[in-house]
């Protein structure tokens, strides 16, 4: 069943082609037929293959007509053609082209002939009615072939009557070329074989002609064979979900239709395939089970799910309850809401969830203070930042583990240099500049990320000066893999989470801003501690902060000021002086110092002291570094003000007078207008100056060797003399 | 991305923080309606906003019957007062290629370049001054031409070519599968193809002619020009272009929402070697 199936359409496709060209010939002054082109569409072959016959039937005289007058030698030049271009077929018309004997050698006679002897028949079938009609052709075709739904109303008006005899004709025109011409090919000989069913069957076929997808025209024949075998092949592709094809689909709707005969069927072609599909009957017969797919979709859908539940889990607990009095919980949605009018922000779903994130984090960490610092994007996933703060001394040992760690490696290289023959290595890498503790400086604050919320919160290490150092020198994407190592020219200690920790220190430091006021400095621990290197650094919300007019914060950038300390050219916020040496060493140092050996003195790093208005900062070439912005001109007041920073694209901050938040969504680079350079590499050393020490004298010659024997010999004399004379006199002492 | 579902675009490509302000977003579900009438486009992109220090642009391009035929670009101020770009020139390219740095924001700034010109006169060269004024404007227009033609990118299959050569929005689309959705080789370029041309007939041999005629992400150069990630549980597919930051792609794999939004400074990266 298959087998026949899929020879005849394939041939009626064939057929569908040639019938289009007939008319072409007609109209001999058309020089293109849109035809072919439109024709990849199964439906609008449709048309044109059943569609000519009421409104056009005097058209179909003369194609039907002719072959009685002409021998059948003279059609193939319609063949030909409407394998190779059809512009080319249309001027040549009938008879200009020899036919394309060449092609078919293939075509097995016997079949040729019986072929020809049923297209004779047909053909004086035909003659008797087409020749009535003969010579008036109908300028319709044209439309047709432009226009699908043109030739679709043809079809409906199809009478009963004559869709016999429509039949009738159009096979007959498919057999006529046919015998002619045509076969290269298998095609043919499936086409000769089927002929024989058909002229029994033909009314079926006709109605079963689906006519397949008919590639454009193609220079090269076996393109279109191939085109024509793919386009079939799609056609019976079977769905997974019904066990259907398009193919029999539509065959069994044409039978139906043709068995029914609906008075409308174009009308109702929804519902007829609709019908013809729940009449389908399929038994599942897969007795395979179903594997459940677990696709990632499902898989964070599940995790997230922990977010959303852990609500009511809680509730019990009555201390995580009393902290959350403590709100150590940001109110994300409110400052969501605000960057909204700002127009930054992620979408609404996205922030909840990571506000339960949060939620999730602080219940399961001992944390004071939690902010929402901001996303960073990378190239395979994103990092989520979380700003904590610890309640006090709650992170203290994994600190201390690591300055051991460091202290052994120290004392391992001192112990190697006793026993000295050769000359060692003179040069001692710079001292590495210490840390800040946890809890000043860069690392005042505590970072946590995911990937994604509901995914596990993964804390990052403190950052070290270097790597703020290297970090300022190079620029990489992230990765979104906290563990990928950072591939860079200045090596970078560290892989990504520590990379990822140093800009987040940089971007904290250089884009968090509070409006005037807000903050004021903690008046009794900065006096004690009378830090005069590091400036004072400790500040605390102002009780009394008033409030501050949105408008002026948006005029007038010096109302707004940094909260979080500079971190100095060094790499630390607070000045590390590198050439103090211990306690003991220091009086050696002082001496030396006197003596003006080594002026090792360094200049103090500073940088702007806390809280000075960003209207301080540095321009980058001509442009400012802040863009201020009312979030609404429309309804300005209500409105908050928008602060945008141009050195760290995607640093947000707003203020509606009373509050503010800070907020960071980008690539975490800094903005240079110039394009990166690398740093040029370290100067090449110096090699030992060409001197005394380096240089030997000649090779001492025999004439000196013996001066130098008669001398020794000569002074050996009195020596010995005087020794004795030393010695004589010694031992009278 | 189209200004006809602009909302739920909006809220799929806010992935990246780039978002419309709910004034905005309102004044160009008006404007943009009205831009589609007056100036009968067939379909309105809302295209992004290029940052400037004072002001930002709002881009809208306007689609013709044919998707692949050259766009209409507007851009605005506030969203509501739309005024057409000037189409951009290669001439223009090259001039604006000395410009740096941020744009203002004020369509009428004019950069000021100089460039050192050698005069010969007689047997001695002397070396001239020559300040040239580049208008803002002509530098939108290059940068937004730029933009296009290097990262405006279309799922597979949502947009076809009909037989009379003209680009359509494919009816039939229903979106990429998962597997495809995480792809290169399923995304396009939306401009007329120019690598596909130089393909031989053997790379050719597989390609769809009525839905492969453009050229498609995977060969674009450097590699790794664009960043692929699954959002949202991979109910959603984000592409960002690390070529022009701010740039963001996004589909809904298994539904017809994708489309594409820029915001950003409208400058190129050209660390992106160093920076893989």
């Amino acid at each position: 069943m298959e087998d026949s199936n899929a020879l005849e359409p394939e041939q009626e496709n064939q057929e569908s082609g040639e019938e289009g060209r007939p008319w072409d010939e007609m109209t001999a002054a058309s020089t293109q037929d849109p035809q072919p082109g439109l024709s990849e569409h199964p439906e609008s072959e449709q048309g044109p293959d059943t569609g000519p016959q009421p409104g056009s039937s005097p058209p179909w005289g003369p194609p039907g007509s002719s072959p009685p007058g002409s021998p059948p030698g003279s059609r193939p030049p319609r063949d030909p053609p409407s394998r190779g271009s059809p512009p080319v077929d249309d001027l040549a018309g009938p008879g200009a082209s020899p036919p394309a004997p060449p092609r078919e050698p293939s075509s097995p006679p016997p079949l040729a002939l019986s072929a020809q002897h049923l297209a004779a028949q047909w053909r004086s079938d035909k003659t008797a009615r087409g020749i009535p009609e003969a010579g008036t052709p109908h300028p319709d075709h044209l439309q047709q072939s432009s226009d699908e739904g043109e030739s679709t109303h043809h079809q409906t008006g199809q009478s009963k009557g004559n869709a016999f005899q429509q039949l009738q004709q159009t096979n007959g025109h498919r057999y006529e070329p046919r015998d002619a011409n045509d076969g290269n090919s298998e095609q043919e000989d499936l086409r000769c074989d089927t002929s024989q069913e058909e002229d029994s069957d033909s009314e079926r076929h006709l109605d079963e002609a689906e006519p397949g997808p008919e590639p454009e025209p193609e220079a090269a024949p076996s393109m279109r064979e191939i085109a024509v075998r793919s386009a079939k092949a799609y056609l019976l592709k079977t769905s997974s979900k019904s066990g259907l094809n398009l193919y029999d689909h539509l065959s069994n709707m044409l039978t139906r239709i043709l068995d029914e005969r609906p008075e409308n069927a174009v009308d109702i072609i929804e519902n007829i395939s609709q019908d013809v599909k729940m009449a389908h009957f399929s038994k599942k017969l897969d007795t395979l089970q179903n594997e459940n797919e677990m696709l990632p979709t499902y898989e964070i859908a599940e995790k997230q799910k922990a977010l959303f539940l852990q609500g009511n889990l809680e509730g019990a607990d009555q201390e995580l309850e009393d902290e959350m009095a403590e709100y150590s919980l940001p109110n994300v949605m409110e400052s969501a809401f605000y960057f909204e009018q700002a127009g930054v922000g992620l979408g609404t779903d996205e922030i909840y969830r990571i506000c339960l994130a949060l939620k999730q984090l602080t219940d399961t960490h001992p944390i004071q203070r939690c902010r929402f610092w901001g996303k960073i994007l990378g190239r395979e996933m994103n990092y989520i930042v979380a700003e904590v703060e610890f309640h006090e001394g709650e992170d203290e040992e994994e600190v201390e583990e690591e300055d051991v760690t460091e202290e052994r490696d120290n004392g391992e290289r001192e112990g190697e240099e006793d026993e000295d023959e050769l000359p060692r290595s003179l040069y001692k890498a710079p001292q590495p500049i210490p840390k800040e503790e946890s809890r000043t400086g860069a690392n005042r604050y505590i970072y946590f990320v995911c990937n994604e919320p509901g995914r596990p919160w993964v804390k990052l290490p403190s950052v070290t000066p270097a790597q703020i150092v290297i970090a300022r020198k190079i620029k990489k994407f992230f990765t979104g893999r906290l563990d990928s190592p950072i591939i860079s020219y200045p090596p970078f200690p560290g892989n990504e989470s520590n990379y990822l920790r140093a800009q987040i220190a940089r971007i904290s430091a250089g884009t968090h801003v509070s409006p005037l006021g807000f903050y004021q400095f903690g008046e009794e621990e900065g006096e004690e501690e009378e830090e005069v290197e590091s400036g004072r650094d400790n500040f605390e919300e102002n009780p009394d902060f008033e409030g501050i007019q949105v408008v002026d914060l948006v005029e007038s950038l010096s109302n707004w000021v940094h909260h979080v300390q500079h971190i100095l050219p060094q790499g630390r916020c607070n000045w590390f002086n590198p050439i103090q040496k211990s306690e003991e060493e220091e009086e050696d140092d002082e001496e030396k110092e006197e003596k003006g050996e080594e002026p090792d003195y360094i200049e103090q790093e500073v940088g702007p002291p806390l809280l000075t208005p960003i209207s301080e900062d540095l321009e980058i070439q001509n442009t400012p570094p802040w863009t201020t912005r009312l979030s609404s001109n429309l309804i300005p007041q209500y409105a908050v003000a928008v602060l945008r920073s141009n050195l760290w694209p995607g640093a947000y901050a707003f203020c509606n007078g009373k509050k503010f938040e800070n907020l960071y969504i980008g690539w975490g680079h800094k903005y240079s207008p110039d394009s990166y350079a690398p740093p040029v590499p370290p100067p090449a050393c110096q090699e030992y100056p060409r001197g005394p020490e380096i240089t030997e004298a000649d090779d001492p010659s025999v004439e000196e060797e013996q001066a130098f024997r008669t001398a020794q010999e000569a002074a050996a004399l009195p020596a010995e003399e005087s020794e004795v004379t030393e010695e004589d006199e010694d031992d009278y002492d | 991305m189209d200004s006809d579902s602009l909302l739920l675009s909006l809220e799929l490509a806010s992935g990246s923080g780039q978002g419309l302000s709910p004034d905005r977003r309102a004044s160009l579900l008006t404007s943009l309606l009205l831009v589609k009438r007056d100036y009968r486009y067939s379909r309105v992109l809302f295209w992004g906003r290029i940052l400037g220090l004072v002001a930002d642009y709002y881009i809208a391009q306007g689609l013709s019957e044919d998707h692949l035929a050259p766009r209409k670009t507007l851009y605005s101020l506030n969203c509501m007062e739309w005024s057409l770009l000037p189409p951009a020139t290669e001439e223009m390219m090259t001039q604006t290629s000395v410009v740096k740095g941020r744009f203002m924001g004020d369509p009428s700034h004019e950069y000021e370049y100089t460039e050192l010109q050698k005069t010969n006169d007689g047997d001695k060269v002397f070396e001239e001054e020559i300040v040239i004024r580049i208008k803002e404007e002509t530098r939108l227009v290059s940068v937004i031409d730029q933009i296009d033609k290097a990262v405006a990118i279309t799922p597979r299959g949502a947009l076809f070519k009909n037989p009379f050569g003209l680009t359509h929005v494919n009816r039939t689309f229903e979106g990429l599968t998962l597997s495809e959705a995480k792809k290169l080789s399923s995304y396009f370029h939306f401009r007329e193809p120019v690598d596909l041309k130089n393909k031989t007939l053997l790379e050719k041999a597989d390609l769809d002619p009525s839905l492969d005629f453009m050229d498609s992400l995977e060969h674009d150069i450097p590699k790794g020009s664009w960043s692929i990630q699954m959002e949202r549980g991979n109910a959603l597919v984000v592409l960002r272009s690390l070529l022009w930051p701010g740039l963001t792609f996004y589909h809904a794999p298994g539904t017809k929402n994708c489309g594409y939004i820029y915001v950003g400074t409208g400058e190129k990266n050209m660390d992106l070697p160093f920076m893989l």
